[in-house]
């Protein structure tokens, strides 16, 4: 089934896009409404809330070029010194852009 | 978090604004992606107010990239349900992750905060919570201002798109990725969240590698998840 990307067609693609992205925001909350809230529950839920970022960056890591590498690298390092996110983010960006840079130039 | 301090669950509206004010500059960011965003969309075909109600409804970033790439003519229904569901699944993990800071308060307002839940806001406001601090603010004020971020950058995208020719050699395809690494590094750490961590890490690899598209943050989060429910750290009596 297909539906045409032009006019209302277009419409309904934004709607359906809206649709099923609400229902992952609320479907969570929704169904641990039914789950009662014991210490292995609890756990299960620490566990998961750093394992959800760390398998969102495990590919980022792998994958990407020396650049991406390296700034990620760059924050753990700052990050593990300063304890401050920002100094952290924003060291990690500079050695990526001065890596891609210097890497095209040479 | 083995129990839910009453002061880590209010929400007024100075704690939303400071919420707010915490996440502007990861917003200055998100507003440059906005910008690549208006740019990509506007490039594949999509008409200006077409653009922006896409960026204003759906508010997942990575999503609707994905869309693009599967926009002609004629866009197939199923296809574009999996894709745009595999890619935000991470949400219902989020609001499970909340659920315990969630849960005491009303339907409407346990909902209304959820609109706006975002990868950013809500790594502040885990992180927040997990030492006991009100994270609430963190997710509705930090959700508004990243929502409100991504519906300008989108817009300004529209026509000042040609302005960013390579984000990538300025690295600011990296600010999320920084940002959420220092999210993770700057949370609990021992032994035991590094084992679980590191099998989240070889899981979501492995996923990326042999499973079907899009699933790796599900499958390494979960696998990061059951390890932790199993092995679970002794608990400390109040």
């Amino acid at each position: 089934m297909n539906i045409e990307s032009a006019g209302f067609g277009t419409f309904v693609i934004i709607l359906i896009m809206a649709v099923v992205t609400l229902a992952t925001r609320w479907g969570g909350v929704f169904v641990m409404s039914f789950v009662p809230i014991n210490y292995r529950v609890q756990q299960f839920i620490s566990a998961m809330s750093g394992s959800v970022l760390v398998a969102l960056l495990a590919p980022l890591a792998v994958t990407g070029d020396n650049g991406a590498r390296l700034a990620l690298l760059t924050t753990a390092v700052v990050m593990l010194l300063l304890r401050k996110p920002l100094p952290a983010i924003a060291a990690g960006i500079a050695v990526a852009a001065l890596f891609r840079q210097l890497s095209v130039a040479v | 978090m083995s129990s839910v301090e009453k002061s880590s669950v209010e929400l007024n509206a100075q704690q939303v604004w400071d919420g707010f004010k915490q996440l502007l500059p990861i917003s200055l960011f998100v507003v440059i992606f906005g910008v690549a965003f208006g740019l990509a969309a506007a490039q594949t075909g999509l008409d200006d107010s077409s653009t922006l109600l896409m960026s204003t409804l759906v508010f997942a970033g990575a999503a609707q990239f994905a869309v693009l790439d599967l926009w002609a003519g004629q866009v197939p229904i199923v296809p574009l349900i999996i894709t745009v569901f595999a890619i935000n699944a991470r949400h219902l993990l989020m609001g499970a992750t909340l659920y315990p800071w969630l849960r005491d308060l009303p339907r409407a307002k346990r909902y209304g905060v959820m609109l706006v839940v975002s990868d950013a806001n809500w790594a502040m406001s885990m992180q927040a919570f997990n030492v006991g601090k009100p994270g609430l603010g963190l997710l509705l004020g930090g959700g508004i201002a990243l929502w409100s971020a991504w519906a300008l950058g989108s817009w300004l995208g529209l026509y000042f798109g040609s302005a960013i020719q390579d984000p990538v050699s300025l690295g600011l395809d990296m600010v999320m990725g920084c940002f959420l690494l220092a999210m993770v590094i700057g949370g609990q750490k021992n032994l035991r969240m590094l084992i679980i961590w590191s099998v989240a890490a070889g899981s979501s690899l492995l996923a990326y590698r042999y499973l079907p598209e899009n699933s790796h943050v599900v499958v390494g989060a979960l696998a990061g998840g059951l390890l932790g429910a199993v092995w679970m750290e002794k608990k400390v009596e109040h």
